[in-house]
């Protein structure tokens, strides 16, 4: 299926190459630059680009591009969501996935990279089992490795692959037994120029770090699931019991991992956090332009708004801005034209306010859009469609965990059009 | 300056080596880091020599270190093909780091040195016969990957051995290395089915996936070999892990699209053929109607419809993607809406996911509008989509827009318009002429929009709504001359060929209706011909003679003008076309018969261009694949066939259970028990059906195995009378099975109480005509153990070993008996014969014993079943196991809860009892239950793998309540857990045998005060 893999940096160098089958020669990739130079933006270059003899399918994190080459007809998104895998197990092992983190640990890449993939078929792409194949480096551990002549390479062939519960390894042992879910939510809007809200859903996931030894067996129940509208989950997920009893019960992976990912049934109405008013004008003829924005909170549930950012891209006639933040900092690129602001907290008495005026290219005719507004927040402790876990426990193993659970709003794509 | 730094380095190792101790902690982790990361500094052929001079070193760390650098190498895609030699004497090192790197490597050069990577083979060969199966496994994976043709016997073997290997894992490295070796040599093809062939009959999960990836690969046209397999993989499809699941299905998608008749036929609204039919006469149609019989789907087309639909929730979107397209071309037409949802929540993934779910929904709501039109807003554009996103979204917008929804929509696309991605501006322009053209009624307005945008400084749009207002006008020209002649205006300002072209053409096509302004518009052209693009240069000359042909009085001399400009044009082209408008249009001796046509020729009534979306016929590729994402066949697609008019014979994926087991005439029960080769989460159910005493008792009753347990359950709770269900069934021979799993995402130990709690209502409908004596109907277990017992150890059995396991069910030969199940292994290296029971002691001990086995082969199991009268005490049974040369003394230690038989009551009957059982026999204590024992099912798991009893169905919260009866006297057993606050319990045993009575008490306080 997966013949090669190319990892291609934001300057075009191909850093990396890893070959399953024979090898084909990265002259392949120039289809993959023609395109990239084709396309305006890095995230306009096609996801898959035919070439007279393979089809290249790339995915882009962390602006690397990750390039396979296949040569026969697979499932594009098999290869997507493959690669999108191999993004997040070397997330999972270095911390970050940087080009100069790939490069520090290209050995482990390269043993994680032949574990993964056997003949170009996914091997083993589940953490649990990859860790017990291969040990992530730390600090200690190269030392240890060097003085002793050790290796990070397993003996084993981990449990999990033959166990039912293949995503968790076996022999989990810990000190103190703690579980943490996160109950995170994204609101995704568009704002149109008056304030009516054109669409607003709100999406969410629960991420979990479970550090429990033994093998626990856990419930989870909500509330209110009949706010669940539709869900994915982790494979650890028992899908009959959430079908008949609205119960998530699992015994779960050692670690991170996400539980579930949900959405909101559309029926309910979104309540809006925050509401942005605007005023930017660009006058015919005059090289001056107006902008005036103002934020406030909006149906927070006494909560504050915080990490509140805001960017916008402003019309390429902009040639620079004159702006005065009433709290936070702001930057304007004249390059990209891209305003970001960083407000920081909302206080409600105080609403954080960017007034100032734009000067425009002399000459230039007035751009016919306004810019759209977008905008980042946080809001701890709710989650803005009123999920709340009622209880958890655990089955099967004797001790007491240390059980927590937190919610948190963000926003995710939310829009302001103006 | 590259080397220099090499041998520090080697330096820095070797005092390393030495000194240890000295050195500080915190400078140590740097250099190993490092030495990756300098790699690249030269590839002089001096820095290899030190390479190799560290591999033939003989320190391991050395060795290692050096293999580390040379797979950064090989990562940095530079040759290192020069020191195979060195590196392929290490494959045998006991270091398993360093083996794994020398793998690499090899699979990396074998191919450029084959004569040097023979020199391994013998290694692997070794390997492949190691005790660990990880290594097994790596040495037939990189064995298999070595593309060296004359070890292609050897590989041959290796995965024939491989595929009977004990460990699954291996089996499914086997699986892989099929493929390679058929890429290596398809010659091999016909063996290697043998092995695809065995392979697929193997019941692990973990190597469905590979194994049907081979299939797919090797042999995608033996569709034959799936049948036997198709309700296995059917079945066992959720618990494989998620890559193999998108293979497995797309293969099943093809396979039942040859295997079942179309479930689209009955409302054929959608159908290709239904235009056809509304053509055809009426007589044929009712001719039609008569022989179409209604429409039955096959059950086991029900069966894979219903297994993959709990994949929708998975979080691979792959896989997600892949159930969807088995619904759009497998399921009727009104079933394929569930997927909508699942399609719609990956929209929320990576930009790549969205990519190809757009393209997919973008065929899909072709066909299916309503399909998507409920979630219109998730395909709104943000001002952040990626180009290629925002274009799909339009598409779709378009596909959805209707009557209804198309104010909404062209709300939407007005700011759109106005968009900084002037291509993306320039698409919704196309996007609403679309619309105009679908919607008649909106025609009017979008017209109307798009001449406003004619005013748009940007030149992009304005020359986009050009060509689109062209298109719409020709669609309907009626009233339009204000339009033509804002836009002949617009003519001077407009600078983008195509929509100068496209001006001059609608100028030319309309001349009539714009009698003035046609003239001077070609005045203009005439002047600026020689500057223009060539598409316009022709548009200029067609004008010319549309002009020539209707106001020759005006256009005569500018005409012959233009015409001489192009006769000597570069291009010739233009050249071409002008030679032929002058012999078409200008009348002269030889060319008169042509002329006199001129004006029907060129200004024939021209039909409208129909607008329609680019992914209309994407539909001919099945979903999902590569080739409907690049909308060309890819190479290896493989075509997905059309519905078989008659269904092919069904019965071919019939599958022969195992053995029956004989059934007791007076007991009918479902029986449960342990497929002892399949997974642990699944339970082999078999179900049979009771036959009545006054009938012959070989009549089973018979169901198909494809139907789902809720059916049967339905089934049975309508208390259907038995009688009914001895009807006899079209095909006698064919025995039920049930592969059933209880609880698809189950963890082990789990399922046994869910599925039997599943079971449990139906069973007890079904069993009331059967009493036993004091209205007590025993039912199966409500848990079984797992937990098996050893009877023989293989040390003392001289290589047999036993062990036993209470099966928990009523025992088959007599009433009174517990039956009790052995498992008995060879381990010697010698057949054993004649296995059987011996003398047993106390002397009256009643045993039915199992058949004497006539010999066991090594390495061989059986399992065989027997029964034991205990006589209600939990003392040993004390026999022999003979074999046909020795003799061993064995005994089976019953626990007090294994001497009891589940059986089902009411509560009101439960307390009837109760009440008789009084006094001295009742045994109660308080104890104090753990947290997790305070709800109900844990509590209810615990007292059940106590001690064999059934739940009764309790109106209280707080007390649980069981019920059994001793095997051999059949005394009442009622077991009472009433709960209490803070986590107190009473639990209260009433039975006549009040000896039994207290043991269980002591095992069930021990049992619940425990977590």
């Amino acid at each position: 299926m997966i013949h090669s893999l190319f990892l291609v940096n934001s300057s075009g160098d191909i850093f990396l190459e890893k070959h399953w089958k024979s090898v084909v020669s990265r002259s392949v990739c120039d289809y993959f630059f023609e395109a990239q130079e084709r396309a305006s933006e890095p995230e306009n270059v096609p996801p898959v680009i035919p070439t007279p003899h393979h089809y290249l399918i790339s995915v882009l994190r962390h602006r690397i591009y990750f390039v396979a080459v296949i040569q026969s007809e697979v499932p594009p998104l098999f290869v997507i969501e493959f690669l999108h895998r191999v993004v997040d197990t070397f997330q999972d092992y270095f911390g970050v996935c940087t080009e100069a983190a790939i490069k520090d640990n290209v050995v482990v890449v390269y043993e994680l990279l032949e574990e993964m993939l056997d003949n170009g078929f996914p091997l083993a792409t589940e953490s649990n089992i990859l860790k017990e194949l291969i040990k992530p480096p730390t600090i200690l551990r190269t030392v240890v490795n060097t003085i002793t002549g050790s290796t990070n390479v397993g003996e084993q062939l981990p449990t999990g692959q033959l166990s039912v519960v293949p995503w968790r390894r076996t022999g989990v042992k810990y000190t103190n037994n703690e579980a943490y879910f996160d109950v995170v939510e994204e609101i995704d809007a568009i704002i149109d120029k008056s304030g009516s809200t054109i669409t607003a859903e709100i999406q969410g996931v629960i991420d979990a770090c479970v550090k429990l030894t033994g093998m626990p067996d856990l419930t989870l129940s909500f509330m209110n699931p009949r706010l669940l509208d539709d869900v994915s989950f982790h494979p650890c997920v028992r899908f009959k019991r959430w079908e008949a009893e609205r119960i998530l019960s699992f015994i779960p992976p050692d670690g991170n991992f996400r539980l579930l990912s949900y959405h909101v049934s559309s029926q309910n109405l979104v309540a809006i956090p925050v509401y942005v008013k605007h005023n930017i004008t660009f006058r015919e003829g005059s090289s001056q332009g107006r902008f005036e924005l103002t934020l406030g909170p909006k149906q927070t549930m006494g909560k504050g708004v915080e990490a509140v950012l805001v960017n916008s891209q402003l019309p390429r006639g902009v040639l620079n801005t004159n702006l005065n933040p009433s709290q936070g900092t702001y930057t304007f690129d004249p390059v990209t034209k891209l305003l970001t602001w960083d407000v920081g907290k909302i206080n409600p008495q105080k609403l954080p306010s960017l007034k100032g005026s734009m000067s425009l290219q002399a000459g230039a005719s007035k751009p016919d859009e306004n810019p759209t507004i977008n905008i980042q927040f946080k809001i701890q402790q709710s989650a803005l469609s009123g999920l709340k876990v009622n209880r958890l426990d655990m089955y099967g193993e004797k001790y007491k965990p240390f059980k927590g659970i937190k919610y948190m709003t963000k926003a995710g794509k939310f829009q302001v059009r103006t | 300056m590259g080397v220099g730094r090499n041998v520090t380095v080697v330096y820095f190792l070797l005092s390393l080596v030495l000194l240890p101790v000295r050195m500080s902690l915190v400078e140590l982790p740097e250099p190993s880091v490092s030495i990756p990361r300098d790699v690249d500094m030269s590839s002089s052929p001096t820095r290899n020599d030190d390479l190799k001079e560290m591999l033939e070193n003989n320190k391991e760390s050395l060795k290692l270190e050096a293999m580390k650098r040379i797979v950064g190498l090989i990562a940095k895609g530079k040759n290192a093909s020069e020191l195979f030699p060195a590196v392929v004497k290490n494959v045998a090192s006991k270091n398993i780091e360093l083996k794994k790197l020398v793998y690499v490597y090899l699979v990396r050069y074998a191919e450029e040195q084959q004569d040097l990577a023979l020199l391994s083979i013998s290694t692997f060969q070794r390997a492949l016969k190691d005790p660990n199966q990880l290594i097994r496994a790596s040495a037939l994976r990189v064995l298999s990957s070595i593309r060296v043709p004359i070890i292609i016997p050897i590989m041959m073997l290796a995965i024939k051995e491989a595929a009977s290997d004990m460990s699954p894992y291996v089996r499914k490295t086997s699986a892989h290395a099929i493929q390679k070796l058929y890429s290596l040599d398809p010659d091999q093809k016909e063996h290697l089915i043998e092995v695809i062939e065995k392979l697929l009959k193997d019941k692990s999960t973990l190597v469905a996936g590979s194994v049907v990836m081979a299939f797919e690969e090797v042999c995608p046209e033996r569709i034959d070999l799936i049948h036997k397999n198709y309700r296995k993989l059917c079945n066992l499809l959720v618990d494989v892990e998620e890559w193999g699941q998108v293979v497995i299905i797309s293969m099943l998608t093809r396979y039942a699209r040859t295997q079942f008749t179309s479930p689209w036929r009955e409302d054929g609204v959608f159908d290709e053929n239904s235009e056809r039919a509304f053509y055809e006469s009426d007589e044929e149609k009712t001719r039609d109607d008569t022989e179409i019989k209604p429409y039955t789907m096959d059950p086991d087309h029900r069966l894979l419809l219903r297994n993959t639909k709990p994949l929708l929730q998975s979080r691979n979107t792959a896989v997600v993607m892949s159930v969807a397209q088995l619904y759009w071309h497998l399921a009727p037409r009104n079933e394929v809406s569930i997927v909508t949802k699942s399609l719609v929540r990956l929209l929320r993934s990576h930009r790549e996911v969205q990519y190809i779910v757009l393209q997919n929904i973008a065929t899909m709501s072709i066909q299916r509008k309503g399909m998507f039109e409920p979630y219109m807003k998730s395909f709104y554009v943000r001002s952040t989509d990626a180009t290629h996103i925002k274009s799909l979204k339009l598409e779709i917008l378009t596909n959805l827009a209707n009557e209804a929804n198309i104010s909404t929509i062209l709300r939407e696309f007005q700011t759109y318009v106005k968009s900084q991605d002037k291509q993306f501006a320039a698409g919704t322009i196309q996007a609403i002429g679309r619309c105009a053209t679908n919607i008649s009624e909106v025609t009017d307005t979008c017209l109307n929009g798009l001449v406003l945008l004619l005013s748009n400084r940007d030149e992009t749009v304005v020359a986009e709504s050009v060509v689109v207002i062209k298109k719409l006008l020709q669609a309907q020209p009626s009233q339009h001359s204000d339009i033509i002649k804002h836009m002949a205006k617009l003519l001077d300002n407009i600078t983008v060929s195509m929509a100068r072209a496209s001006i001059l053409w609608l100028i030319g096509e309309y001349c009539e209706r714009v009698p003035k302004i046609a003239p001077d518009v070609l005045r203009k052209m005439a002047k600026s011909f020689t500057s223009e693009e060539d598409i316009v240069k022709l548009q200029t000359v067609n004008l010319a003679a549309k002009l020539y042909l209707t106001n020759s009085k005006q256009t005569k001399l500018l005409t012959q003008y233009i015409l001489n400009l192009g006769k000597y044009d570069q291009n010739y082209d233009i050249r071409d076309r002008t030679r032929f408008i002058r012999q078409l249009i200008v009348p002269n001796e030889k060319s008169g018969a042509l002329s006199k046509y001129a004006r029907r020729i060129l200004l024939a009534p021209k039909p409208a261009p129909v607008l329609e979306s680019a992914y209309k016929d994407r539909d001919r590729y099945q979903l999902g694949t590569l080739s409907h994402t690049i909308n060309t066949k890819a190479s290896g697609y493989l075509e997905l066939s059309d519905w078989p008019a008659v269904a092919p014979d069904q019965s071919v994926r019939n599958v022969e259970v195992i053995e029956p087991v004989r059934i007791h005439p007076s007991i009918c029960t479902a029986l449960f028990h342990f497929c002892p080769d399949s997974p642990p989460s699944f339970f082999h159910i078999s179900c049979y059906c009771p036959s009545l005493p006054s009938e012959k008792s070989s009549s089973q009753s018979e169901k198909s195995s494809s139907e789902s347990d809720i059916e049967q359950k339905k089934k049975k709770k309508m208390k259907k009378p038995p009688q009914k269900k001895n009807v006899k069934p079209p095909n006698k021979d064919r025995y039920q099975s049930v592969m059933c799993k209880p609880n698809s995402w189950v963890g082990p130990g789990f399922g046994a109480c869910v599925c039997v709690c599943d079971f449990s209502s139906c069973r007890m409908n079904l069993l009331r005509p059967h009493l036993f004596s004091r209205r007590l109907s025993v039912s199966g277990p409500a848990f079984v153990p797992e937990k098996s017992h050893n009877l023989l150890h293989r040390m003392t059995g001289k290589g047999l070993a036993a062990q036993y396991q209470f099966t928990r069910q009523p025992c088959l030969y007599q009433p009174n008996m517990v039956s009790v199940q052995i498992s008995l292994t060879n381990t010697s290296d010698h057949r054993l014969e004649q296995i059987h029971i011996g003398e047993r002691s106390p002397a009256g001990l009643k045993i039915h014993c199992f058949n004497t086995i006539e010999f066991l082969e090594p390495d061989a199991s059986v399992t065989v079943s027997m029964g034991i009268d205990f006589n209600d005490s939990t003392q040993a049974a004390n026999f022999q196991l003979c074999t046909k040369e020795d003799q061993f003394s064995v005994s089976i230690q019953p626990a007090v809860g294994d001497l009891f038989l589940a059986v089902t009551m009411t509560e009101q009957d439960f307390r009837k009892e109760q009440g008789k059982l009084q006094g001295m026999n009742e045994c109660s204590a308080t104890i104090t239950v753990t947290a997790e024992n305070t709800s109900s099912q844990p509590l209810n798991r615990r007292v059940a793998a106590m001690a064999n009893v059934g739940v009764v169905p309790s109106g209280q919260d707080n007390v649980h309540r069981f019920a059994g009866k001793t095997a051999c006297s059949g005394a009442v057993l009622l077991v009472t857990v009433e709960l209490r606050e803070s986590s107190a319990a009473v639990i209260t045993i009433n039975t006549e045998k009040s000896v039994m009575g207290s043991m269980l008490l002591r095992d069930l306080k021990k049992s619940l005060a425990q977590a």
